[in-house]
Formats: structure tokens, C-alpha cells, sequence
């Protein structure tokens, strides 16, 4: 044994060959683990008389096998017996006379001990090699064996594996073969939950699949690269399992989720979207917080000047005794106004703090970046949103099957809803039968004309009345803003009104709807439109009469400036030149200073966003909550029913709700820029509106007569958050474009225009090349090309998707071209000519193909579907002749099954059959 | 997280995950709605009315706790041999239970559906595993291709692998509702199914098979997000 470490024997090690053929499955491993495949083969040869290497490889080797000593067991067994039955390999090999020559100095070591354990095969093998020893002189095959081996390696590998070593090794082949199996059987796993068997089938399949795949996954690898695999599989594994704690803890995390799925249950899934966009919001809203606070506020308030340092952070003498009164504050007057969370109070200093923050920078970059985020996060939901939906086009093709099968929500839980749904259901199947057959039947079409017309005209009455009230508010108000002692209600006026047309304008606009007698989808549609007109009108009203306030302002500016500079002046002036010592500054709550209107609208935009908020919740506790409370008691003692008749309870207002969300994320996003704190706001009332609404839904309200389903609708909101989103980005960009700045607060105080900060930062800050690049970047003769770039851009791919959807519209034709062509196949030749299957293979699997251009995966039927399937299978010769052209196409794995690799696995791809054979049959089954 | 407390041994969760659309949570959750119906039963009366307060499944975000109770439970309702974990996963719950379920009360197709997952022999109960099936199809990650097969087979009232008329009728008649006032006339009927076939009976056999409703289906944008069951 020690003799024949030194003789370095590498492939049996006298005590593995003592064991019996047994073992020899370990062998198989050790010497896989040794010399994988035929290039370490190779190698070995060259590195033959080093015993050392050979020593510590075997130990290793021997470590390895000890690891996968037991599963390749009974693989290697059969391998043998093949091997010695498969009759002897080639004698001419060049590995072969290496081994011999080797086997000969083996032999003087085993001969001494005189053990017979030795098989036939080995034997046959050492005699051979003293054929050839004597025959070939051992000068020559130095070098040119290499080159043999290299040369006959590829072609002959697997008889040289198997025949040289005794089994010691797999073939590439084999390993390659193996590899294809555990790699479908691995895929298999992954997709064994979308196959339609019962549990306990794909239990055991899986737990099949899973022990071949450990079992010869460690067989795999090459060489020295096989530790590196194995460590590589078992990251594999990990990852998997971590992936799926994290998406457990991720499903976990989603706040609310068991609140929106009861309202889905009772609600049906319209009512829920609303609650699921309110979510959405809630985490944009979330994301802009942390990018205004994280990188304006906190600096501000961490590094900034302390409140009182400067004028701009002090509140004026006069406003000073009533500045902590709760009304003021409520306001957002007197302290609230001084402080981060607006405009004004940020300094104009470049840099603050130690860190030399460039606070000012960074403020104009947030503001940018606030709707920059906002714009990737809308398109990208909606493109996420249309990804699914690509058959758009074709509903009107399908709709009764869409009613008769689609129509049920499965989620709908409550009786109440149920019933409200049966009936919607009933009434939709009755329309679109009386649309079938009477569908040009019209009474009266002048009437409804004229009062279609005649609605029309009322709503945009209404619409101009509230923009005109609206702009007569804030006239008034500006006039108020002037007068000291205003009353509570002048102060507040712009918001009561506004909020009261928000909240009256949508019933009236209901009510003249009911004039037009439209569809309830496209009244629904129309309602949709008229608020959004509504309050979009409302919005810009507020807007325009905002920047006149502004301008009459910045109008004012220049005289306050000088106001200002003169009361400094006169300050240090009037001290008298002759004292030494210089006056203590003016205290900062003396200085005068102008009207800062960037904070006057980010004040409005708050008190806006507040009063919003506070007449959401009073209309939900009285419209809903005490209505709700006065049906459910009073009903005991009064004439009539009080549920089933007039008043009867709320329904949940899916279109105002949404409506009042987008306009309101329309302020904030108007409105952030010179009140950072607003989105703070925001977040909390999201946060409370969310609990309160979902109590008040399930509290007080009732499910619609009319449940319709929200997955179309889900794009129509993001939609309409767009072209808010852009409509807010309107004004915004243009006071920062085209006004200037106070002159006395906010960051950008002193500079001509708010962008002027970018120009200041890079001309200080960024070295000069860069300034140069920035310039020439913002050059007109580059900026120019590029959207032109852009246009064209835009152009070629709105080309090349219409074309590619002309295609997609072509491929359908033929489709059904084929199907004609099929039916009148089948209708000429009848059952009864089965024998002519020169051209039915080709439209039947034409027929294959097109089911699976509908539907990429079939999947397997059932057991008791599958039978029924069998026997139509059996029917017409047709389908026969159809499952013989696919045989080859699913027949690949028998063949392809590794030969050494005997009945152990060879249950394994068997298992797969059945699998692969029905669902061939379901992929070409014949249509009938 | 549940590991350690839950008799349902980590190994069987892994691969009951890896088989199905469910999360942890869900399949311990599952497990909870299945064995445990005393639990069950407390809590539907809990939020019996309009007083709808979250379930205490809903709050209790790690759920070890809860299917050690689940199970504690269900075990005290077994008598001594069965108590292991893998007969009681076993055992047959009748439709009688499963239909009590809020979530399917109100369903016009739970029978069908409970007969299309049962595995039983006498189809009239479901194993708990059977249950995960039915739940994994229709939870909001399962595909739409699983999602329509097995929509396919609940349709298919007869169980013979097409949709003939006599099954488009109770279709139409489970949609409909059982009122006498929501029922359609027997024209309205004829009428309805003659428009259904004509456009989704592609081969004009008569009848729809998977395929042809597999198409249908696919073109639906709102199939998917309304062929869902949440617990």
C-alpha cells in the first residue's frame, strides 16, 4: 500500500481494489473526482512520474469520494457491467498504452501481495497493455502521445473514459447528457406550480426531481472547476431561499393589505382600486418626503442660521405679540411662517455648516427632481399597467364571451354585493341581447339630441359660473389681505368656496346627466370629465389670480427695497460718526422687509391643501357617517322605508374620490416647491384618509347597484395623474423660468432668476472645462439637433410599432384564414378518410402552431379531461396522423437520456413522459 | 419564522411554496382557515353585521403564534393516533365547511369549484392540500394559463373537457343568480348562447373546448385580476 503511494498510482489505490466490484461506483466518483474528463487525462499523462502530486490529488480525491460515497453507487455498478459486456475498447489508444505502462509497475506491487481482486475487464486491460509495451518503444510516445491523445480525445471520448480508466470517469458526452437533465429537471421544479395537477402529484414529482437533481449534481463540474460548481449550486439554492423570504417579507410589508382585500370582498374590485391608488400615492408621496426632508429641511434646521439670526428667519415687531396664537398659527401666519417649512426663511448663503452644504443648489435641485421623480414613476406604472392588456382592439370581437365569462368577481364576498352583481349581471346580458337585435332602433333621437344639447349647456354654465366665482374670491381676498383686522371668514374665503364648488358642483352635475339618458359606462365617462373640467377650472383660476397677486407684488418689491436700504442706512447713520465703537446691528425683527411671494403662495397652496382635507372628512361624517346612522335607527320610527326608499345609504364615490385625489397630489405638486413642508403634510393625510376612509367605506357605505370591475380604469386614473402632474408643472416652471425672486428671502434671493443658482455652481464649484461643456451643452445649435433627434426617434418607433401591430393583425387573419381552410377540410373528407395524411399533418400541425401562438404553454389537462381528450383523439385519423408528426419534436428526451445511466435514473425522464406525451396531445389535439 | 412553532415541518412549507403561488404567510394562513374551523367560526361571528374590525391574522404579522394555536387546536380535535402533523394535513374537510368560507359564501360556482379541486374518490371533500391548490390558482401570482384551465374546468359543469350548451345554460343561470325576477327567458337564452358560440366557437363544432376558450380568455383584459380568491 505505501509502495503504491509512491508509485503514485492514480486510479485504484490497492485498498479500493481489495473491495470488491461493489464499490466500484465509489471508483467511478473517486476518479471523477480526480481526472473528470479526458484533458485532465491528458495531463495526468504528462505529469506521470511526479508521485507527489499524485499523492496529494488522491487525497483529495479520496475526500471526495467519501462525499459522494452512496449516490452514484449503483450508477457506476451498471456502468460496469455495461462496459464488460460492450466488448473491449480499442487497443491502439495512446491513453491506452500510458495506462499499460503504468498498470505494469502497478502490477509488480499487486502481484507481491497476491491479491486476485482484480476483474476480468482490468486484466484484459493489462494484457493488452503488455501487448503494446513490448511493441512500442517508450522513446517515441513521449511527445507525439500528447498529440494523439488531443486528437483522438473528442471523437472517441467516452470509449476512452469508460475503457481506460475502469470506469473512472464520465464522458463529456454523458456528463453533457446529465447535465441537460438535471437542468430540465430543474426547470421542472420551477415550474411545477403552474401545472395543473393535484397537490399530492406534484409533491411527489417534485420531491422525484429534486432528489435527481442533488443526486448528480454533484457528478457534474469539469476538473478542478468542480468545487467552484458545487459552491456555485449551493449559492444557487441559497439564493433561491432567500429570494423567497424576501419576497415573503416584502408581501408582508405591504401596508394595508388585509384593509383593501375586505373592501375588495365587499366591495367588489372598483372600490378597492381607489383604496389601491390611494396606497400608491401614499408611497410616492412617501418617496418625495424623505427627498424634501432628507436633503432641504434637515440640513436647513441641523446647519442653517438659527431662527432670529437674520431678518428673513424673524418675525416682524408688529406680527410679534399675536404670533403663537393658535388662530394665527392655524393660518400658517406668525411662527409657522418663519420657519423651514416655507420658502422664505431659507438663507441665500452658498454654503452652510461644516459640511459646506450648498443649500440653495440643493433646493433647486429637489424642486426639479420632485417632478422628475414623479413623471418616471407615473409613466412607468402606466407602461407596467399597459404591458398586460395587448388585446385592447379585439373586445368588441368577444363580447358576449367576455360577459358570460369574465364577468364574475371572485372576489366579491359579501351576499349583498353578490346580489347587486347577479343583477348587474342579468341587466348587461339583457342590453347586449336587445342591442343584438334591434340595434338600429332609435325613438325619438331629437329629444334626446335636445337634451343631451340642453345638459350640455347647463354644465358649462355651471363651469363658467364657479371659474367666475372662483376668480371674484381671490380678487376680493387680495383686497382683504390689505385691511388690518379681517374676520375669519374673509380670510378664508378662496378655500370655503372652493372646496364648496368641489363638493356641490359633481351631484348637480349627476343630476343634469340624468337629462342625457346615456349608458351608465359613458355617463360615467362624461361624469369623469365634467368634475375634472371642473376643478381643473377652479385650479387655474386660483392660479391666475394668484400671479396677479404676484406681480402686483413684485410690482411693489422695488420700493420696499429701497425702503429697506434707507432705513438701514439711516440706522447707522444716525448714531453719529464720531463714536468709536459701531452701533449692535438693527434687530432682524425692525428690518422692513417686502412681501415675500414666493411664501404668500406657498401659504395659499397649504391653507388649500388643509381645508381640502378638512372637508373631505365633514363630508364623509355627514354625508356618509350621519346619514348612514340616521337611516339605520330612525328606519324603527318613520313612515316609509327609510333604506330601501330616499335617502337609504351612501355609495362610495369612486370618481369624486379619485378625482379629489389627483388634484389634490396637484397642489403638492405645485405647491412644494415654495412650501417644502406641504408634502409633509400630505403624507399625513394620505396616512389619516386612508384609516378614515376604509372605516368609513366599511362603516356607512353601501355597494353600488352597479359593480363594475377597475382593471381598465386603473390606466384612466394614471392618466389623469399625468396630465395633472403636467399641468402643475405649467406654472411652476414658469415662475422659476420667468419671475424673479424677493429680493429678501428665500435661497435664491438676490440672483436675477431662480436657475441662476445651476450657472453660479458650476462656474465656482466644477473646474472651467467643465463650465465650458455645460456651455456649449446648453448651446441652441446642439440643443436644437437633439430634439430633432428626439422627433425622429419618436417618429421610427411609432412607426415600427404600428407596423409591427399591422403584422400581429395579419398573423390573426391567417389564423382564421387556416381555421376556414381546416373546417372545410374536415367537412369534405368526413371521418372516414383517415388514410390521407399527405397534407392533414401539415394543417393539423398548422393547427398546433396556431394554439400555441394563443396560448405559449399548453397546459396538461386533467386526468379525467385528458381521457376525454384520448378518446376525440381517437376519432377522426386526422388527430393521429397529427400526433405522429409531433412525436419526434417531444421523442428528443428518450432519446437523448445518457445510455451509462441505467434504471436509477431511467425512472426519471420515464416520470417526465407521461407529462410530455399529454401535453403534446393537448398542444396538437385537432379542434373539432 | 413560523418554523420552529409550527408543526408543519419546514421542509413540507418550502416545498408546499415552491409548488404553489403562496406566500408563507398565506399557506399558514391556509392552513389555519382549513384545521382550525372553530377559529374560524369565532371570527365570522366576530365581524358578523357591518362591524368589520381586521382579522387578527391581519395584525399579526409573524406567524408563528398563530399556527401554533391553528394547530394546538386542530390537534385537540383529533382523536390520539392522528395527531401527527402529516395524517392531519391529510384528513378530509366536507364541501359543508369549505363553502361556509366568507370568502366563498357568496360565489355562485363553489360547489364546482370545491368539485373540480376535491382528490377524493367520492369528490364531496377536500384535502388540505387540495385546498392549497385551489388557493394557489387563484391567488393573484398564479398565470393566467393555470388561472383559465382551471376556470375551463369549472365551467365544464359535466366534466366531458368541452362547454356544450347544456353548460353555457347553467353558466348563464349561475351568472343570473337564482331569482326569478334575474332569470332569463328561454329566448333570451337561446339567443345569448347563439352569440357566444359565434364568436368563440372557433371550429363551429358546436361546442367550446380549451383551446378555443383558452383564446377567448387570454383576449379579456380583466380575467385575471378578477379570477382571484383572497383569504
Amino acid at each position: 500500500m505505501p509502495r503504491c503511494h509512491i508509485l503514485g498510482c492514480p486510479v485504484l489505490s490497492p485498498a479500493e481494489l481489495t473491495s470488491s466490484r461493489n464499490h466500484l461506483g465509489r471508483l467511478i466518483s473517486h476518479g471523477r473526482g480526480h481526472f473528470p474528463g479526458p484533458e485532465a487525462v491528458g495531463t495526468r499523462t504528462v505529469h506521470f512520474p511526479a508521485p507527489a502530486g499524485d499523492r496529494l490529488g488522491r487525497r483529495s480525491s479520496s475526500k471526495r469520494a467519501l462525499k459522494a460515497e452512496g449516490t452514484p453507487g449503483r450508477r457506476g455498478a451498471q456502468r460496469s457491467q455495461k462496459e464488460r459486456a460492450g466488448g473491449s475498447p480499442s487497443p491502439g489508444s495512446p491513453r491506452r498504452k500510458q495506462t499499460g505502462r503504468r498498470r505494469h509497475r502497478e502490477e509488480l506491487g499487486e502481484q507481491e501481495r497476491g491479491k486476485a481482486a482484480c476483474e476480468g475487464r482490468r486484466k484484459r486491460d493489462e494484457r493488452a497493455s503488455f501487448k503494446e509495451q513490448t511493441a512500442a518503444p517508450k522513446k517515441e510516445k513521449e511527445i507525439p502521445r500528447k498529440e494523439k491523445s488531443k486528437r483522438q480525445k473528442k471523437p472517441r471520448s467516452s470509449s476512452l473514459a469508460s475503457s481506460a480508466s475502469g470506469g473512472e470517469s464520465l464522458s463529456e458526452e454523458e456528463l453533457a447528457r446529465i447535465l441537460e437533465q438535471v437542468e430540465e429537471k430543474k426547470k421542472l421544479i420551477a415550474t411545477m406550480r403552474s401545472k395543473p395537477w393535484p397537490m399530492a402529484k406534484k409533491l411527489t414529482e417534485l420531491r422525484e426531481a429534486q432528489e435527481f437533481v442533488e443526486k448528480y449534481e454533484g457528478a457534474l463540474g469539469k476538473g478542478k472547476g468542480k468545487r467552484l460548481y458545487a459552491y456555485k449550486m449551493l449559492m444557487a439554492k441559497k439564493w433561491v431561499k432567500f429570494k423567497r423570504d424576501f419576497d415573503n417579507f416584502k408581501t408582508q410589508c405591504i401596508p394595508w393589505e388585509m384593509k383593501i382585500k375586505d373592501i375588495e370582498s365587499h366591495f367588489g374590485s372598483s372600490v378597492a382600486s381607489y383604496f389601491i391608488f390611494l396606497r400608491w400615492m401614499y408611497g410616492v408621496n412617501l418617496v418625495l418626503f424623505g427627498l424634501i426632508f432628507g436633503l432641504v429641511i434637515i440640513p436647513e434646521v441641523l446647519m442653517g442660521m438659527p431662527y432670529g439670526s437674520i431678518p428673513r428667519k424673524t418675525v416682524p415687531r408688529a406680527e410679534e405679540e399675536k404670533a403663537m396664537d393658535f388662530s394665527v398659527l392655524w393660518d400658517f401666519e406668525g411662527y409657522v411662517k418663519y420657519s423651514a417649512l416655507f420658502y422664505g426663511y431659507y438663507n441665500n448663503q452658498r454654503t452652510i455648516g461644516w459640511l459646506r452644504y450648498r443649500l440653495p443648489m440643493a433646493y433647486f435641485m429637489v424642486g426639479v427632481s420632485v417632478f422628475g421623480y414623479s413623471l418616471i414613476i407615473v409613466i412607468r406604472s402606466m407602461a407596467s399597467n399597459t404591458q398586460g392588456s395587448t388585446g385592447e382592439g379585439e373586445s368588441d370581437n368577444f363580447t358576449f364571451s367576455f360577459k358570460m365569462f369574465t364577468s364574475w368577481d371572485y372576489l366579491i364576498g359579501n351576499s349583498e354585493t353578490a346580489d347587486n352583481k347577479y343583477a348587474s349581471i342579468t341587466t348587461s346580458f339583457k342590453e347586449s341581447i336587445v342591442d343584438e337585435q334591434e340595434s338600429n332602433k332609435e325613438e325619438n333621437i331629437h329629444l334626446t339630441r335636445f337634451l343631451r344639447v340642453l345638459a350640455n349647456f347647463l354644465i358649462i354654465c355651471c363651469l363658467c359660473g364657479s371659474g367666475y366665482l372662483i376668480y371674484f374670491v381671490v380678487k376680493r381676498s387680495q383686497q382683504f389681505s390689505k385691511m388690518q383686522n379681517v374676520s375669519w371668514y374673509e380670510r378664508n374665503e378662496v378655500e370655503i368656496v372652493m372646496s364648496l364648488l368641489g363638493m356641490f358642483c359633481p351631484p348637480l352635475f349627476e343630476t343634469i346627466a340624468a337629462l342625457e339618458n346615456y349608458h351608465p359606462r359613458t355617463g360615467l365617462k362624461w361624469q369623469l370629465g365634467r368634475i375634472f373640467a371642473l376643478f381643473l377650472g377652479n385650479l387655474y383660476t386660483f392660479l391666475l389670480a394668484l400671479m396677479d397677486d404676484v406681480h402686483l407684488k413684485l410690482a411693489n418689491e422695488e420700493t420696499i427695497k429701497n425702503i429697506t436700504h434707507w432705513t438701514l442706512f439711516n440706522y447707522y447713520n444716525s448714531s453719529g460718526w464720531n463714536e468709536s465703537v459701531p452701533r449692535p446691528p438693527l434687530h432682524p425683527a425692525d428690518v422692513p422687509r417686502g412681501s415675500c411671494w414666493e411664501t404668500a403662495v406657498g401659504i395659499e397652496f397649504m391653507r388649500l391643501t388643509v381645508s381640502d382635507m378638512l372637508v373631505t372628512y365633514i363630508t364623509i361624517l355627514l354625508g356618509d357617517f350621519l346619514r348612514a346612522c340616521f337611516v339605520r335607527f330612525m328606519n324603527y320610527c318613520w313612515c316609509w322605508d327609510l333604506e330601501a326608499g330616499f335617502p337609504s345609504y351612501a355609495e362610495f364615490d369612486i370618481s369624486g374620490n379619485v378625482l379629489g385625489l389627483i388634484f389634490n397630489q396637484g397642489m403638492i405638486w405645485m405647491g412644494s416647491f415654495y412650501a417644502p413642508g406641504l408634502v409633509g403634510i400630505n403624507v399625513l393625510r394620505l396616512l389619516t384618509s386612508m384609516y378614515f376612509q376604509c372605516w368609513a367605506v366599511m362603516s356607512s357605505n353601501v355597494p353600488h347597484e352597479r359593480v363594475f370591475k377597475a382593471s381598465r380604469s386603473n390606466n384612466f386614473y394614471m392618466g389623469l395623474l399625468l396630465l395633472v402632474l403636467f399641468l402643475s408643472l405649467l406654472p411652476v416652471a414658469y415662475t422659476i423660468m420667468s419671475l424673479p425672486p424677493s429680493f429678501d428671502c428665500g435661497p435664491f434671493s438676490g440672483k436675477n432668476r431662480m436657475y441662476d443658482v445651476l450657472q453660479e455652481t458650476i462656474e465656482n464649484d466644477f473646474p472651467t472645462f467643465l463650465g465650458k461643456i455645460f456651455a456649449f451643452l446648453a448651446n441652441p445649435g446642439l440643443i436644437i439637433p437633439a430634439i430633432l433627434l428626439m422627433f425622429l426617434a419618436i417618429y421610427y418607433l411609432n412607426s415600427v410599432s404600428k407596423s409591427l401591430s399591422r403584422a400581429n393583425a395579419q398573423l390573426r387573419k391567417k389564423i382564421q384564414v387556416l381555421r376556414e381552410v381546416e373546417k372545410s377540410h374536415k367537412s369534405v373528407k368526413g371521418k372516414a378518410t383517415a388514410r390521407d395524411s399527405e397534407d392533414t399533418p401539415k394543417s393539423s400541425s398548422k393547427n398546433a402552431t396556431q394554439l400555441q401562438l394563443t396560448k405559449e404553454e399548453t397546459t396538461p389537462p386533467s386526468a379525467s379531461q385528458s381521457q376525454a381528450m384520448d378518446k376525440k383523439a381517437q376519432g377522426p385519423g386526422t388527430s393521429n396522423s397529427a400526433s405522429r408528426t409531433t412525436l419526434p419534436a417531444s421523442g428528443h428526451l428518450p432519446i437523448s437520456r445518457p445510455p451509462g445511466i441505467g434504471p436509477d435514473s431511467g425512472h426519471a425522464p420515464s416520470q417526465t413522459h407521461p407529462w410530455r406525451s399529454a401535453s403534446g396531445k393537448s398542444a396538437q389535439r385537432p379542434p373539432h | 419564522m413560523g418554523g420552529s412553532g409550527s408543526r408543519l415541518s419546514k421542509e413540507l412549507l418550502a416545498e408546499y411554496q415552491d409548488l404553489t403561488f403562496l406566500t408563507k404567510q398565506e399557506i399558514l394562513l391556509s392552513v389555519y382557515v382549513v384545521l382550525a374551523p372553530h377559529l374560524v367560526d369565532d371570527e365570522q361571528q366576530a365581524r358578523s353585521g357591518n362591524e368589520h374590525t381586521g382579522r387578527p391574522i391581519a395584525e399579526n404579522t409573524d406567524s408563528s403564534p398563530l399556527s401554533t394555536r391553528a394547530h394546538r387546536r386542530f390537534c385537540e380535535l383529533l382523536p390520539q393516533e392522528q395527531r401527527s402533523v402529516e395524517s392531519s394535513l391529510r384528513a378530509q374537510v366536507p364541501f359543508e365547511q369549505i363553502l361556509s368560507l366568507p370568502e366563498l359564501k357568496a360565489n355562485p360556482f363553489k360547489e364546482r369549484i370545491c368539485r373540480v379541486f376535491s382528490t377524493s374518490p367520492a369528490k364531496d371533500s377536500l384535502s388540505f392540500e387540495d385546498f392549497l391548490d385551489l388557493l394557489s390558482v387563484f391567488s393573484d401570482t398564479a398565470t393566467p394559463d393555470i388561472k383559465s384551465h382551471y376556470a375551463f374546468r369549472i365551467f365544464d359543469f359535466d366534466d366531458d373537457g368541452t362547454l356544450n350548451r347544456e353548460d353555457l345554460s347553467r353558466l348563464v343561470n349561475c351568472l343570473t343568480g337564482e331569482g326569478e325576477d334575474t332569470r332569463l327567458s328561454a329566448s333570451e337564452m337561446k339567443q345569448l348562447i347563439d352569440n357566444i358560440l359565434e364568436e368563440s366557437d372557433i371550429d363551429r363544432d358546436g361546442t367550446i373546448n380549451l383551446s378555443e376558450f383558452q383564446h377567448v380568455i387570454s383576449r379579456s383584459p380583466d380575467f385575471a385580476s378578477s379570477f382571484k380568491i383572497v383569504l
